[in-house]
């Protein structure tokens, strides 16, 4: 037992070694106020050791990755900041990019419009009232160009929240980065690409699920050739639970779908050691600060164990969660607006405190609108608080070896695993989405939310307890009404000016491909996209191939 | 037997955020009423027509995108131009102060924003219905 765990912590040491020679430590030495030395680990003493310990907590950087991936965290690196942004046209969204990283943030996050994110074009029936309004409108290369200007992106890594289309936008952003001079092997970021929990919570589908699993499995196959640094996926719990889910039902549904994609990928050919390394995982971060540290500890724990004991994954790299944190949205109250700055900071602090890879902090004013640049500036600067000022990231995992905590985190494995396992019995995530059963679950849980706060038995404060008389909220962001016109402008132009026979020809050689079930549709995506074909365009040779799901 | 209300809840446009919808189509139903929700995406047209082939009193209409201040008046305008301009219309969703006044004029009935209970909602149908009817 001993010697065990005199191993694990061997090994923890020389990781730590190795990891500070590549990317030294923040500081030559960590001391707190009272100038305490602050060591980067703490953990049990040797005699206090017990089997669990070494089995289900170990160290940093090790399976089961409890205590985090990476074996001294944010003694190296802080987590990335990265806000979500994206409003009206391409111009106005590449400002508020570049104000961003001038304010010290470290990694962009595109929000893109309705009508992208369902593949219309900005001139089509479907978009109207919706261009520019939720994010930005991208309707050809011209418009990803113009939102990339002047952003260099060797050194900037982007995240597209973008799934149905992913694969149109993955290959615009490859475009621009090519005519920048950075090949693609080069590119950094991610896409969410993760069609089961719009069908789930989210709705931003286009095609039924099959076909949408094969254009997932594409994108996997080509990135592990072609674009090794781009995290192919973003397997999303965010969006389960902003639909009303409980933490559990968040971490069980995520990681289901998480195992189909892994099924589907298989299936088509790949082994599971070319794509597992490029998954990545989005959470929220709600209120209840114990339980959403320990559900990100439980999270890691269960996703190892799966990879490696499930699927044989043989890279270490296989058995990483890593993950994207965004605080709760559905959390923020209208009333009383800046109470919501102080909920921000206790959900962020438990999401660091649980080991997340990078971090979006919501805005006060997001119950209302979009955030105004001066929202969005204190929620950056809530990060940087927690970052630089609070000390919580000088030291790995502190919250381990709690009572509370460890057993709060063996709970929420327990209760996801008992989900897991009815899904597998339905026959996987595929078959329990189709049948609407995450969709159930979700919704009770929503409803029962609801009574609860209708009922005070939960207190929302400021908004069923402690009101005031409100004032008018003023000095809102809004999206210029204009800007629809602009782009509908912009769209027939580019139509006009661009060499139609090319875009014409290669549209038809992806419908083609689109015909034969074991064809890569990226080249020919990307092939279209150079061409100016837009979104809506490219989005509607497949519509016209798959079909078009209609919900439940 | 006295006739159950019966409500259309409806997201126009293509904003996919539908626990709103969900939650206040379940509390509507728990208070006794016919409820009919029409799923995501749905057209001003679209929406008008099934009130019409559904016979509702009331139409409520859930948008968390923006695109409020376009699409609730259309839908109002859908119903008039299919000579239903007497079944009320109801909004809901993330809609600033602002924007209220404006749809109003617009013809709506009543904007709920967020933390309403649904106890509120469900009493203002009430009154919706008894006023303009005596089945």
């Amino acid at each position: 037992m001993t010697e065990r765990f005199n191993e694990q912590l061997n090994e923890w040491k020389n990781q730590v070694k190795k990891t500070n020679e590549r990317f030294p430590e923040r500081k030559e030495q960590f001391v707190n106020k009272s100038d305490i030395e602050i060591d980067p680990l703490y953990y049990p003493k040797e005699d206090q050791v017990d089997e669990k310990y070494s089995e289900k907590i170990g160290f940093p950087g090790q399976y089961p990755f409890t205590r985090g991936i990476q074996p001294s965290m944010y003694r190296n690196r802080f987590w990335t900041m990265r806000q979500y942004a994206g409003f009206g046209s391409a111009e106005e969204t590449n400002k508020r990019f570049r104000y961003l990283l001038e304010q010290g943030q470290t990694g962009l996050s595109v929000a893109f419009d309705l009508p992208t994110q369902i593949g219309y074009d900005s001139d089509d029936p479907m978009s109207e009232g919706e261009v520019g309004k939720v994010g930005v409108a991208i309707d050809s290369l011209e418009d990803m160009e113009t939102l990339l200007e002047g952003i260099p992106l060797d050194q900037v890594s982007t995240s597209m929240t973008i799934n149905a289309p992913a694969s149109v936008l993955l290959c615009m952003y490859i475009a621009v980065a090519e005519k920048q001079g950075v090949p693609k092997e080069k590119v950094t970021g991610t896409i969410q690409n993760d069609i089961l929990k719009e069908y789930i919570a989210r709705g931003t589908y286009i095609y039924p699920p099959k076909p949408s699993m094969r254009l997932i499995t594409n994108i996997f196959e080509y990135c592990a050739n072609e674009v090794p640094k781009f995290n192919t996926i973003s397997i999303s719990g965010y969006h389960i639970r902003e639909a009303g889910s409980t933490a559990v039902q968040e971490v069980a549904f995520t990681l289901a779908n998480g195992m189909a994609y892994v099924d589907a990928a298989i299936e088509s050919g790949l082994a599971v050691d070319q794509f597992a390394p490029r998954l990545a995982f989005f959470f929220n971060a709600h209120n209840n600060f114990f339980e959403e540290a320990a559900k990100f500890r439980a999270a890691r724990r269960i996703w190892a164990k799966m990879m490696k004991e499930k699927y044989q994954a043989q890279n270490e790299k296989s058995w990483r969660l890593r993950f994207h944190t965004q605080t709760g949205g559905s959390t923020l109250t209208a009333q009383q607006p800046d109470n919501n700055i102080v909920r921000v900071a206790l959900q962020a602090l438990s999401a660091v405190l649980g080991g997340t890879q990078s971090l979006h902090t919501n805005s006060r004013d997001e119950a209302l609108a979009l955030p105004t640049e001066e929202s969005a500036r204190i929620a950056l600067r809530t990060q940087q608080i927690i970052a630089h000022e609070s000390g919580v990231a000088d030291t790995v995992d502190p919250l381990a070896g709690s009572y509370y905590v460890e057993k709060m985190t063996d709970e929420v494995e327990k209760e996801v695993m008992e989900y897991l396992d009815r899904i597998e019995e339905m026959g996987g995530a595929v078959q329990a989405v189709e049948e609407g059963y995450m969709q159930r679950e979700i919704h009770q849980t929503a409803y029962e939310t609801q009574k609860k706060i209708e009922s005070q038995e939960e207190i929302i404060v400021g908004m069923n307890e402690f009101k005031i008389e409100e004032e008018v909220h003023e000095d809102l962001l809004r999206v210029d009404e204009q800007l629809e016109q602009t782009q509908v402008n912009q769209v027939k132009n580019i139509r006009q000016i661009r060499d139609q026979s090319q875009v014409d020809e290669q549209l038809s050689k992806l419908k083609q491909a689109a015909q034969k079930s074991d064809e890569n549709l990226m080249p020919y995506i990307l092939d279209c996209v150079k061409s100016y074909a837009t979104v809506g365009e490219i989005c509607h040779v497949l519509r016209d191939e798959f079909g078009e799901y209609t919900g439940m | 037997m006295e006739r159950k209300i019966r409500v259309l809840i409806a997201k126009p446009g293509l904003d996919g955020h539908d626990r709103g919808a969900l939650v206040i189509a379940q509390a509507l139903r728990d208070h006794g009423m016919e409820v009919i929700y029409t799923g995501l995406r749905q057209s001003p047209a679209q929406i008008a027509q099934a009130a019409i082939q559904e016979d509702v009193d009331v139409v409520g209409l859930s948008s968390l995108s923006g695109g409020h201040k376009t699409l609730f008046p259309k839908v109002v305008e859908a119903l008039k131009e299919k000579g239903a301009e007497d079944i009320p219309v109801i909004g809901g969703g993330v809609i600033p102060d602002e924007d209220i006044d404006y749809l109003l004029e617009q013809g709506l009935q009543k904007i709920f924003t967020p933390g309403t209970p649904t106890t509120e909602t469900v009493d203002f149908i009430k009154s919706c219905v008894s006023g303009d009817s005596n089945e």
